[in-house]
């Protein structure tokens, strides 16, 4: 595993979080910093976290295939998750998802890749902000109303700044 | 007659200009006082005010805050836990996301009495995956609070000690349901445990006794041990004590989140008054009073209930008080505190497909009931939206609930049944003549939900 210095840092820090006996529910923590590092949770991770927390990888591996946020897989630069529950479909969380897979050519569900790359989109369940509905959580930024106008202004936003990299 | 006024408490300094998340800004409005006076008071006294407070859960299940804390096993000989539910996953719920971004100290002192109460001397806060900012903000506060002695070791020079520490989620619903997040807390598949012998208060983390609640309550912990447990019950209706955050959201004019005494603001107050109505030219058809979960009210429909004296009261849907006493006479729950409002341009069938399509990518899997009947309503309904309908998938759909509610390892299964249950009692006609209306072209700016 190749991590970053602040990475194993953090790691180190989190394991003492929790009882010495009980290391093993430092497993979620150690899965989100690998995630942030790396982009997702590559095969070796998982061989990785168990050796480190002295558990078996099928232990792991039951983690990262469970909860929704763990991915196996590269995403692209950018992740777009756009709310799908009722107060969100209410408001036209369905048009702002269009509106983001038009944006970008991709599909949200199942989530794909753009194919530059760039951005995935993602049709998600309720991010608990269902008063200022349609919501969409771009990277960890929450957007607030995103109707079908204020979907093409921030895909723009994206577009431009991938341009400049 | 006008609403009554919203009473502030857990709200008090949310969205006040000029107001930040920082030590330094909630010690100027008086923040970490109540802690202070509360370790120089024996334990007990403190749990007896809680108590008396009639302080009932805001996480779901409006579960008696004092007599929970009774149950704890303080004989085992082993360390008694405290975990926050931050998960706040119920869809159309929205409250606690602002404690925790706006107002963390005060979530933090909360949990600081708690502990001190109970004579815990570790506590976990179990935030969503998806509040990033929200888990860091936590983070910040809680270091701010132990450098102050606040928490930590030798709590305000005394003696107890109790360490807190923030564990984020990662996208799972059932991680809110309390023994599914004992299990993801230990690093574990969020696989809800079987009560008994399972009871959290006995056997929680890592088998130890722990405590279980939601970020609300413990804000209201705070309050009560600051006026005590007397006055705070005579806020509210009797049984129904303090105030309660109602998040408010779907097709009204000023969707949001509003702070009453609970019972002393009605259904029709809430929603006409203080939500400013339907949007320009529609009207009222639904409304899910708390969280997804709760079984659904239909504009027009009344309850007959009994009162104290034997004698009887019909109720409106407009009429009813945001209690949880009366909300669940009139066969739905206060829930979590989150309104979904639903306006006559809602089509019935793919609003219940949208809720069914939640259920089924929730679901633990656990339970054959549940796992499969969450899939085949979400089948059943979104099949009856995009492809053929048929007049008897309303008894279909309803047959298949009624065989997953009261057979699960956990209350998941009666969330995902009393939607389709409530719907298609209510909206039943609207279910059996879908084959028909779907015949009709849709009605320009029609949204999908499904
Ligand atoms: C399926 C399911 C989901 C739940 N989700 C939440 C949640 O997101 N937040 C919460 O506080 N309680 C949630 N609960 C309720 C918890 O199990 C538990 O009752 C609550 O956290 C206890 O705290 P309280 O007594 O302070 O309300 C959920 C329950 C079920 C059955
Ligand atoms: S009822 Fe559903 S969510 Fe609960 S344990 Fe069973 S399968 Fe899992
Ligand atoms: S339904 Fe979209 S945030 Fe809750």
């Amino acid at each position: 595993m190749n991590l970053k210095s602040a990475t194993l840092q953090k790691i180190d820090e989190v394991i003492p979080h929790y009882p010495a006996d009980q290391k093993r529910s430092a497993t979620l923590p150690l899965l989100h910093l690998i995630q942030e590092d790396v982009g997702y949770i590559p095969a070796e991770a998982i061989e990785w976290v168990a050796a480190k927390l002295g558990i078996q990888p099928i232990n792991v591996y039951e983690v990262v295939t469970f909860y929704p946020m763990f991915r196996q897989k590269p995403i692209g630069r950018r992740h777009v998750k756009v709310c799908r529950t009722l107060s969100c479909a209410l408001m036209g969380g369905y048009k702002t998802c269009a509106e983001f897979e038009k944006q970008f050519n991709t599909h949200a569900g199942p989530a794909e890749v753009s194919p530059d790359g760039e951005v995935t989109v993602e049709f998600v369940e309720c991010l608990a902000s269902c008063g200022t509905a349609p919501v969409v959580l771009i990277d960890d930024e929450l957007h607030e109303k995103v109707d079908c106008a204020k979907a093409k202004q921030l895909s723009d936003q994206i577009k431009a700044e991938a341009k400049k990299r | 007659m006008p609403a009554p006024a919203q009473r502030r408490i857990i709200f008090q300094h949310i969205d006040e200009p000029g107001y930040t998340n920082d030590l330094a800004c909630y010690v100027k409005h008086g923040g970490y006082e109540i802690l202070k006076k509360s370790v120089a008071r024996p334990p007990a006294e403190i749990m007896d005010e809680v108590k008396k407070s009639g302080l009932r859960g805001r996480g779901g299940a409006g579960f008696p805050c004092g007599f929970k804390w009774s149950l704890v096993d303080r004989k085992s000989g082993k360390p008694i836990y405290l975990v926050v539910n931050a998960d706040e996953s119920e869809p159309g719920t929205f409250k606690d996301r602002y404690i925790i971004h706006q107002d963390p100290h005060q979530l933090i002192e909360g949990i600081m009495i708690t502990c001190f109460a109970n004579n815990v001397k570790q506590a976990y806060i179990y935030i969503r995956g998806e509040f990033p900012h929200g888990a860091r903000i936590l983070e910040q506060a809680i270091a701010e609070a132990r450098a102050a002695h606040f928490c930590g070791p030798n709590v305000l020079g005394t003696a107890y000690g109790c360490e807190i520490y923030v564990h984020r989620g990662a996208g799972a619903y059932i991680c809110g349901e309390e023994t599914g997040l004992i299990e993801s807390l230990e690093g574990k598949r969020p696989y809800p445990r079987i009560k008994p012998p399972y009871f959290p208060a006995v056997l929680g983390l890592y088998q130890c006794p722990t405590i279980v609640n939601n970020v609300e309550t413990l804000c209201h912990v705070k309050y009560i041990a600051d006026v005590g447990g007397d006055a705070y019950a005579k806020i509210g209706t009797p049984n129904n004590t303090g105030t309660r955050l109602l998040c408010v959201s779907g097709h009204v004019q000023k969707p949001g989140y509003y702070e009453y005494e609970v019972g002393k603001i009605t259904l029709g107050e809430l929603l006409y008054e203080v939500c400013g109505g339907p949007l320009p030219g529609r009207k009222f058809k639904a409304v899910i009073p708390g969280g997804s979960s709760a079984k659904i009210l239909k504009f027009g429909e009344s309850f007959t209930l009994k009162n104290k004296d034997g004698s009887m009261r019909t109720l409106t849907v407009e009429d009813i008080p945001m209690d949880f006493d009366t909300l669940a006479a009139c066969g739905t729950m206060g829930g979590s505190g989150g309104v979904i409002v639903m306006d006559d341009s809602t089509d019935m069938v793919a609003a219940l497909a949208n809720i069914n399509a939640f259920y089924a990518h929730e679901s633990c899997g656990q339970c054959t009931p549940c796992r499969e009947g969450s899939l085949w309503m979400k089948k059943i309904s979104t099949r009856m939206v995009h492809d053929t309908a048929r007049a008897e998938d309303g008894a279909l759909l309803k047959s298949v609930a009624d065989q997953i509610a009261g057979r699960t390892i956990c209350a998941f299964g009666e969330a995902c049944s009393w939607p389709t249950q409530s719907f298609i009692a209510k909206f039943g006609d609207e279910f059996k003549a879908y084959p028909e209306a779907k015949k009709a072209v849709k009605p320009a700016g029609a949204l999908d939900l499904v």
